[in-house]
């Protein structure tokens, strides 16, 4: 037996690699979350819900319950079920494009209700799955399929910050992570074990924002995305906590 | 003792562990995979089992054991 392992969770292992890009965010936020959930117990008990984007790759990923539902709408699907199996652990897994464009809608009135789940949110800055256009989340200047000369705020308004939009509102945890470092990634899995632990406790809404590259849409190399994120997406985005809020 | 297993297949060439090494023990191949990614080689020997190159691999191609 060895000492100390390395391996990816029990859950994700003897499947075909997953299809996301070269560099992409979501193999290693996926990975993660399933290995919290391994050391939590929680492997056979424990149900995912997918928006429609790349980060359903994640969903095949894993051999665990999952289930992807239509787009924007992974947060109150997960609330639905978790409504009628209080006793498992329940998160949603999505991009920014979906929390914060099609499925806003959800991710103000779930808080407002502090529902016991834990929503995930991958933010790459943009429409990742539909070739790379502006997200809500997309930064001032950043080029994109539709903002070829750069987003404008006269134009396209403010980048979203979900932690302005959550400030004051009684839920019970709100983490912003990243996938850029091995320490921001070890940042971010005790973030989503805390955001899992409460849901697991009742104590309400638990919501984890992850930043991640997109070299793809970004037009960089893997490596040259990882330098975006450090020289101006984590800036603006910083990592931490900021919501740790008590029992319902 | 340090066992490596790299699963080259599974490599998409981000080099995020080249990146992330502390020890400097992965380095570029010089040989591409089916899939025409560019692929690494370990340093076993120089290897302290820190498991970074793990935590940053977006597509699961490393394992990392150390033997007592
Ligand atoms: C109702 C509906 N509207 C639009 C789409 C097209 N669509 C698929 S994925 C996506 C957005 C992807 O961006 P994001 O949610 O940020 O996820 P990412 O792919 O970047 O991880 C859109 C608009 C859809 N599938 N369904
Ligand atoms: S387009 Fe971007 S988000 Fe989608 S799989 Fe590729 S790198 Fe990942
Ligand atoms: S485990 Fe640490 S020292 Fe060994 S190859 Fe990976 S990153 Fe380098
Ligand atoms: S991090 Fe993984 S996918 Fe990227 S080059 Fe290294 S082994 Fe290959």
């Amino acid at each position: 037996m060895a000492a100390k392992t390395f391996n990816i969770p029990t859950l994700m292992q003897g499947l075909p690699p997953h299809t996301a890009c070269q560099g992409c965010g979501h193999g290693i936020a996926g990975r993660i979350i399933y290995e919290v959930i391994e050391e939590m117990g929680m492997s056979s008990n424990c149900v995912a819900f997918h928006d429609l984007a790349c980060g359903a790759n994640m969903l095949f990923a894993q051999k665990g319950n999952g289930f992807s539902g239509a787009h924007g709408r992974a947060i109150p699907t997960a609330t639905g079920f978790k409504r009628t199996r209080p006793d498992m652990l329940v998160f949603s897994y999505a991009g920014d494009g979906a929390t914060y464009s099609i499925g806003m809608q959800h991710t103000i009135h779930t808080a407002l209700r502090n529902e016991n789940i834990t929503a995930i949110v991958v933010n790459n800055t943009n429409f990742g799955m539909t070739g790379g256009q502006m997200s809500p989340a997309t930064l001032i200047g950043q080029k994109t399929t539709s903002s070829p000369k750069g987003r404008t705020a006269e134009l396209n308004g403010n980048p979203i910050d979900i932690t302005e939009v959550y400030s004051g509102m009684k839920i019970a945890y709100l983490a912003r992570g990243s996938v850029d470092s091995v320490a921001n990634i070890n940042k971010t899995k005790a973030y989503i074990r805390k955001a899992f632990e409460k849901q697991m406790a009742g104590c309400g809404f638990s919501f984890v924002e992850i930043m991640a590259p997109c070299p793809t849409n970004w037009g960089m190399t893997a490596l040259g995305s990882i330098k975006r994120m450090q020289d101006e997406v984590l800036k603006l985005y910083p990592v931490g906590e900021y919501i740790d809020g008590g029992a319902k | 003792m340090v066992k490596i297993t790299y699963n080259a297949a599974r490599c998409k060439g981000c080099h995020y562990c080249v990146n992330a090494c502390p020890k400097k023990c992965i380095t570029l191949s010089g040989d591409t995979n089916n899939a025409g990614y560019e692929t690494v080689k370990f340093n076993e020997t120089e290897c302290v089992a820190c498991g970074s190159c793990y935590t940053v691999c977006p597509d699961y191609a490393i394992v990392i054991e150390k033997e007592d």
